[in-house]
């Protein structure tokens, strides 16, 4: 494909809701196992850490531990439901299943595949986010109605990271190939993004890098948002995220263009 | 106007050119065949025609829109039924069927009285709860089919219809696609079983490393670069007896231990076999296959 095709601003059609509407249709028949297999390892670890070492550290952040971490784990729970959905089920189904092949020889372009994925993705981390949020209101964690704003940024973390999440996809030769990104990208920025602990104790050059981070600015949001303020700077958040959403879902089209389309 | 016309299309992938200049003409109505080994340059053809892949150079109209430019308009009236499974396994039958309209556009209650005609179609009534695993080879291979004609398309395309299915599915499918042409629709599609080319396809174009080497009916073909008969010899001493065999037919080859001979009068060939009584022979009008092999050469292609 030439040059201009390949670095073509993207642009798909309303078509791409018979994509979201087709993963939907998918996770209906298993959306209760999916909930509980994408909520149980973060509420085991909110409940364990924020009662247990919260006992410990007293109060964080202006209030208790479990609090801190609550709003830490609702944005960073998110994350991992986006990036599950368009690492691993993406994957599947463009190389699997070869369920993408199918749909571009209707009259969809790949674009519309990939925006439907970017959206189905940021849907189930609406969903996950949502979970959490309910859960931690449960616990008497969330202040109302400023919580509710969280539901928004929830999906717009989704949508930062399932666009990097589609990028990564793009790139892959297996499913081996996602336990890089995770293991030496997601991991190692949840440690620097203030979900476990305060960012201020960092030193001046790693707190700059996590700042660089989509995460950081999500957990900025959630969590003044979870505790019935609105956050500082909470313009220069949302933008970050949106930028990274953006150019994350253009770098995704380009390197799916490259893989598929050649 | 053509169903299909191609003009000088060229694919390169890397240093290799794997369609080198490729002109197709087919008609409305028409069951058009590529016939071509492993690695031909077939499947990147039919890519370039649906418009998933861009060509180098050349020209392509389907359906009277210009592909790549106009591809998505072209595909709406096209069905595909693609080399490899592509069904949803998580799906019914009837969901594959109603997932797959929505991708065309079409609302739930307009595909929903569709399905049970084209399940019927597809000798798969009553199959529209079952799962896809439950279903065999050739079920699938008929799904994809019916799945193909949810838009109720112009044209279809078919990239190995019959690859892997044993010869009860393999006939049920040829006669499918015979009533799809009765019906008046234009059907493309890829072989490398000429015995499927020959019954079903009114014209074939014999591809090989990225060019059209031959084009025309099938009887056409044989009767242009084929003598009429073969006798096929092979057994012990098959060595000793190919001196005669070069003296008596027009041409013979040579391919492990079997000496084929072509000729259009066979009868010297077969007149002088008794005197070899080691040797076991079969006798036959020349078919696609010795054409493809003829212009396609032996050897393997992997």
């Amino acid at each position: 494909m030439t040059n201009t095709r390949l670095y073509a601003l993207p642009s798909p059609s309303l078509r791409f809701v018979a994509v979201w509407r087709r993963h939907f249709l998918v996770w209906r028949k298993l959306a209760i196992p999916s909930i509980l297999g994408n909520l149980a390892d973060p509420l085991i670890m909110l409940f364990g850490l924020g009662y247990g070492l919260g006992a410990v550290l007293g109060d964080v952040g202006g209030g208790s531990y479990f609090a801190f971490l609550a709003a830490g784990f609702m944005a960073s729970t998110t994350m991992y439901a986006a990036t599950f959905e368009s690492l691993f089920s993406a994957y599947s189904r463009m190389h699997v299943q070869r369920t993408w092949e199918a749909i571009v020889n209707a009259p969809m372009t790949l674009e519309d595949v990939l925006a439907g994925e970017w959206a189905w993705a940021a849907s189930k981390a609406l969903a996950a986010g949502v979970c959490m949020l309910a859960i931690i209101s449960a616990a008497g964690f969330a202040s109302f109605p400023h919580a509710l704003l969280a539901i928004p940024v929830v999906v717009l973390i989704g949508l930062a990271f399932a666009a990097l999440g589609l990028s990564v996809n793009a790139l892959a030769s297996g499913y081996d190939f996602f336990s890089y990104y995770m293991t030496l990208f997601l991991t190692p920025m949840m440690m620097l993004s203030g979900v476990f602990f305060p960012v201020e104790r960092l030193p001046a050059p790693i707190l700059a890098l996590a700042q660089a981070m989509p995460l950081y600015h999500g957990v900025e949001l959630v969590r003044p948002l979870l505790g019935g303020t609105i956050p500082g700077n909470a313009l220069l958040h949302l933008a970050v995220l949106a930028a990274y959403a953006l150019a994350g879902f253009y770098l995704a089209t380009v390197l799916t263009r490259r893989r598929l389309l050649q | 106007m053509n169903s299909l016309e191609v003009r000088g299309l060229r694919k390169r992938y890397g240093a290799q050119e794997v369609v080198c200049g490729v002109d197709l003409d087919v008609a409305p109505g028409e069951c058009f065949g590529l016939l071509g080994p492993n690695g031909a340059g077939k499947t990147t053809t039919l890519r370039l025609c649906l418009g998933l892949a861009d060509p180098d150079a050349g020209e392509i109209r389907l359906l009277g829109n210009e592909v790549p430019a106009r591809a998505r308009e072209a595909r709406a009236r096209v069905g595909v039924v693609p080399q490899f499974d592509n069904l949803d396994p998580d799906f019914s039958v009837a969901e594959n069927l109603t997932v797959y309209g929505r991708y065309f556009g079409l609302k739930d209650r307009d595909i929903a009285p569709r399905i049970p005609q084209l399940l019927e179609f597809a000798g798969l009534a009553g199959r529209a709860g079952s799962k896809i695993q439950t279903l065999s080879g050739g079920m699938k291979r008929r799904l994809t089919l019916a799945r193909a004609l949810v838009n109720d398309p112009q044209l279809l395309f078919m990239d190995e219809p019959t690859t892997g299915l044993d010869p009860q599915a393999r006939h049920l499918i040829w006669e499918r696609l015979r009533r799809l042409t009765q019906e008046g629709r234009t059907l493309i599609l890829t072989t490398h079983f000429m015995e499927e080319a020959e019954r079903l396809c009114g014209r074939v174009a014999i591809m090989d490393h990225g060019r059209i080497i031959a084009q025309g009916t099938p009887r056409e073909l044989i009767a242009r670069h084929i003598e009429s008969q073969v006798v096929e010899v092979h057994g012990p001493g098959v060595e000793a007896w190919i001196a005669d065999a070069k003296m008596l037919s027009l041409r013979t080859e040579l391919a492990g231990e079997t000496v084929f001979c072509y000729a259009d009068n066979v009868e010297p060939v077969i007149a002088n076999l008794p005197s070899y009584p080691d040797l076991v022979y079969l006798h036959r009008p020349a078919n696609l296959e010795d054409l493809f092999l003829k212009l396609t050469g032996r050897d393997l292609r992997d």
